[in-house]
């Protein structure tokens, strides 16, 4: 296990609001912050900005920087004229940024004022996705950590439900909707939720499973409201889906034979395609740099399932507790590395060579100038690739660069 | 605070990366927390860079706030003379650090290092990524022409007269609109007059490039946004004139051939004689016709929307309804432009002004940045990029210079092209509601006689053997509509494939996916 501090080639958590903001269709997201702020998140959203965009920031000024009771006035203004323009919202995050933090702009305060103000249409919370506090997919951990507060408690009568925490594409919520429904688990909700008024009640009744790694503050106050956490691996992968939903149905005590019938068909549907990927990707070298928290439920689905060989798997940070599943599917020798000191880390990798470098945009291209195959990381995080069906979709990613490498003649 | 969708420009030290990335022999260390290194993948992906920009960031996070930054930042310096081993040194704060106020310049001297350090001071609460890159060129420039400036008040000495006139080409940077074939052009223009060119800067220069540019007669500023200060300055240590005269377009181009005829005291009227762009006769030629009096807005950089202006009116016969730019810098160049053209001016930096704007003036074309296009796309307006931000795409591999009489034969086609195209999809959607031929359900002529079904818009409505007896579960259809529009058509194909393969009356959702774990390679 490697332990590194040094510079971090990463995307801070403002980056989650580019996916977030899809999902929940009535939410505004309002980063308060610099320009920088603001050029991050168009150039990471890249063309999607267009699309009526559901997010902005609220550049910091110098007038802003020089009283702090002039700064809440002016949010004040800012949150007034957007709602104005954009009427349809019905849920305002105030995103903080490594400026509003290091000025201690208190948002949560805004958010109380704000909530009073624009009270019943509109509820406005608070979360920061700085980059002094949160790095890339923690932003959706700390957006969804927000939520948990804003739900309501189940009715004292309630019966045992299942909660399913982290975003996922409409596609795989409505795939798993449908295998929870086949294995007689119910009623099951997500969080998020796709509109703000659809926010799942919770409670000591609540069972709830993750499916994103990086969920770690929104699995504690889950907690803290009483709801119980089903330990699995992740669902990535023919197995690791298998085992996510054997687990979900262990804990509603869901006869196994039953469980067997259900996901059975779908399972062996998912290892058709893998085992084909496998004869492209068995025994090939792959290296991680660290992302978004998903490297090691990747790594032990490209491990296990397609047969690679982990050189070193990089995360920003490991949730030891959360991850206990699927470490343990891992192979014993795996080098695992937390935090990144970018420079160390890219002479380990070219002293490596691996057969296929997963990283961020900034080094994908100068590494394949230098003749490494790369597989660009946020691709991982916006395309649909949990569950069964999504299987061979995700090996297909990996399986892409290397193949194109032995296409091109010149 | 400013309520801001869209940003035309990044914060002052993207500017300075811009001027790093640029230059051979410059590592700027960039005192940041983390997840500013976004701005990397703008110049590995946009610009497609094959190296990683010289950039050190300390990316320090929470936990280091306190007493630690600045030992960070020192650590870092050391870090990356050692590793990349710099002729020179920027350092400087962004937007964050900037609140922390540790001193990257004085941290940094206190590691004596044996290479020169350039300390940037670049607001970033007040000023924007041009302005960056402008101060951090003229910082460069200060630091190493500096000491072999002229004495206050000397004159320089005239050219020896067997010496062929030379001059320095200022501006070029990384991640800017056509720079790299502006540079090419001009300098295969000044070539072709007699220049030589001394030193381009910044891109392709390094530190010791820097030191030589007094020797200089001239200085070309081919982007005033980023040259300006420099060029000012140099004017006045080297006693060095520069060009006001930006080529872009015929005409412009034409001007600035006799300004630095004059400033290199060569003659260049057999140069001015000879046509040397195709734009002229093609916009003379009949077929052009059509685009008289085209009603145009122009938003981009000062430079570019200047000289856009000028081409569309005198060059290519079009009426200017409006010129605007986000550079406030240069607003009464804007101002003086609209008002030669009889044109409204704008000078905003707000996406949503603009748009507006747009809308309330309904021209038939737009030219402007990457925001003006998905502008123009949304109002159906024909549209062409004239500047930056852009996208990937205007970072063509082919060679498309702005600059010179080769740019202007680029800006012709560039300018016309959605005008044709735009002329040509109104015809098709007119004829298409009352002429046979064109409408969606005739076959297409060349397949007439092989009795070929027409080819229908909706895709679903294809009539085919299979789908009279194919029968689409409601669900199964509502989830091939969550399917990507893009691959939809395929997905919906190989499905009924499958289907029709295996004699499946019917398709559910289970066939919509045993079909996609059988297709998938």
């Amino acid at each position: 296990m490697i332990r590194e501090r040094g510079q971090r080639e990463v995307f801070c958590g403002l980056t989650g609001i580019v996916w977030l903001h899809r999902k929940i269709q009535d939410a505004f997201f309002l980063v308060v912050g610099s320009r920088t702020c603001a050029h991050l998140i168009q150039s990471a959203a890249g063309v999607m900005i267009f699309a009526e965009p559901r997010f902005a920031t609220a550049i910091i000024d110098e007038r802003d920087l020089a009283g702090l009771s002039d700064a809440n006035a002016e949010l004040d203004r800012i949150v007034a004229q957007l709602l104005e323009r954009r009427p349809d919202i019905k849920l305002l995050f105030l995103v903080g940024s490594c400026p509003s933090e290091v000025i201690k702009l208190d948002l949560s305060r805004a958010a109380l004022r704000l909530s009073r103000d624009h009270a019943p249409g509109v509820r406005i919370l608070n979360y920061s996705g700085s980059g002094i506090e949160t790095t890339f997919t923690q932003g959706e951990d700390a957006c969804l950590a927000s939520l948990v507060p804003e739900m309501a408690p189940e009715a004292t009568d309630a019966a045992p439900s299942l909660l399913v925490v982290g975003a996922l594409a409409d596609v795989v919520e409505d795939q798993f909707k449908r295998l929870f429904a086949a294995l007689g688990i119910g009623p099951v909700q997500f969080l998020p939720p796709r509109r703000a008024a659809d926010l799942p009640a919770v409670g000591r009744k609540t069972t709830y499973i993750l499916a994103q790694p990086f969920l770690g503050d929104t699995a504690r106050a889950l907690d803290d409201r009483g709801a119980t956490r089903i330990d699995a691996p992740f669902p990535l992968g023919a197995e690791g889906t298998s085992l996510w939903f054997g687990a979900a149905a262990a804990a509603f005590g869901i006869d196994p034979a039953h469980v067997e019938s259900v996901l059975a068909p779908a399972r062996d549907r998912a290892m058709r395609p893998l085992s084909r990927y496998r004869l492209a990707l068995k025994g090939k070298r792959i290296f991680f740099f660290p992302d978004s928290q998903l490297e090691v439920p990747l790594a032990r689905f490209l491990s296990r399932e397609l047969g690679m060989k982990l050189v070193e798997v990089g995360t920003p940070y490991l949730h030891r507790e959360h991850l206990a599943a699927d470490l343990a599917l891992l192979p014993d020798d795996v080098v695992l590395s937390e935090g990144q000191d970018v420079e160390k880390q890219l002479d380990r990798c070219r002293a490596q060579n691996p057969d296929l470098v997963v990283c961020g945009l900034g080094l994908a291209n100068p590494l394949e100038a230098e003749g490494l195959t790369t597989k660009w990381s946020i691709e991982l995080v916006f395309t649909p690739i949990q569950g069964f069906e999504q299987a061979g979709d995700l090996a297909e990613l990996f399986v892409r660069p290397l193949a194109r490498r032995t296409k091109l003649v010149a | 605070m400013q309520l801001t969708v869209w940003t035309y420009e990044g914060p002052p030290h993207v500017g300075a990366m811009r001027i790093a990335t640029g230059m051979e022999g410059v590592h700027y260390v960039l005192h940041a927390p983390q997840g500013d290194t976004y701005a990397d993948l703008l110049f590995t992906m946009i610009e497609r860079r094959q190296k990683r920009p010289p950039v050190t960031y300390t990316t320090f996070q929470a936990r280091d706030l306190g007493s630690d930054t600045a030992n960070l930042f020192k650590s870092a310096v050391q870090d990356a003379y050692d590793r990349f081993q710099p002729q020179a040194i920027l350092v400087g704060a962004s937007c964050t650090a900037e609140l922390i106020q540790d001193d990257p310049g004085g941290l940094a001297e206190a590691l004596h290092l044996p290479v020169p350090i350039v300390a940037l001071e670049l607001p970033s609460y007040q000023k924007k990524e041009n302005w960056g890159a402008a101060e951090t060129f003229y910082r460069l420039v200060r630091t190493f022409a500096g000491p072999h400036a002229l004495a206050p008040g000397a004159k320089r000495a005239p050219r020896a007269a067997e010496r062929r006139p030379s001059c320095n080409l200022l501006g070029a940077t990384a991640l800017g609109f056509r720079h790299r074939d502006d540079g090419a052009e001009i300098i295969r223009l000044l070539a072709s007059i007699g220049v030589d060119v001394n030193v381009a800067a910044p891109m392709g220069a390094t530190p010791a490039d820097l030191a030589r540019l007094g020797d200089a007669d001239f200085n070309v500023v081919l982007y005033p946004e980023i040259a300006g200060p420099s060029a000012k300055w140099l004017e006045k240590a080297f006693a060095q004139p520069c060009t006001k005269v930006v080529p872009i377009g015929v005409g412009a181009t034409r001007d600035f051939i006799a300004e630095v005829g004059a400033l290199a005291n060569i003659d260049v009227s057999t140069m001015l004689d000879a046509e040397q762009s195709r734009l002229p006769w093609y916009s003379r030629s009949v077929d052009s016709t059509y685009l008289t009096g085209k009603r145009v807005f122009i938003f981009g950089d000062a430079t570019h929307a200047v000289a856009a202006a000028r081409i569309a009116a005198e060059e290519l016969g079009f009426t200017v309804v409006a010129v605007g730019s986000y550079s406030r810098e240069f607003a009464r160049d804007i101002r003086d432009a609209a008002q030669k053209y009889g044109a409204e001016a704008l000078i905003t930096d707000d996406f949503l002004a603009v748009e507006q704007h747009i809308q309330a003036l309904q021209p038939e074309l737009v030219l402007g940045t990457q925001m003006e296009r998905h502008i123009a796309k949304r109002l159906k307006i024909p549209c062409a990029v004239i500047s930056a931000p852009v996208h990937v795409q205007d970072f063509p591999a082919r060679y498309s210079p702005q600059m010179g009489f080769e740019g202007a034969n680029v800006i012709f086609d560039t300018f016309v092209h959605p005008l044709m195209m735009g002329l040509e999809e109104h015809l098709l959607g007119m004829f298409r509601d009352e002429d046979g031929e064109f409408s969606d359900t005739a076959v297409p002529s060349h397949l007439a006689a092989s009795g070929a079904a027409p080819i229908l818009v909706m895709p679903q409505a294809v009539p085919s053997a299979d789908a009279i007896t194919l029968d689409w579960a409601p669900e199964a259809q509502k989830e091939l509509g969550k399917i990507p529009f893009f691959v939809r058509g395929k997905a919906r194909r190989n499905t009924e494939k499958f289907a029709a393969e295996r004699g499946l009356p019917r398709i559910t959702i289970e066939t919509l996916y045993d079909a996609k774990a059988h297709f998938s390679r």
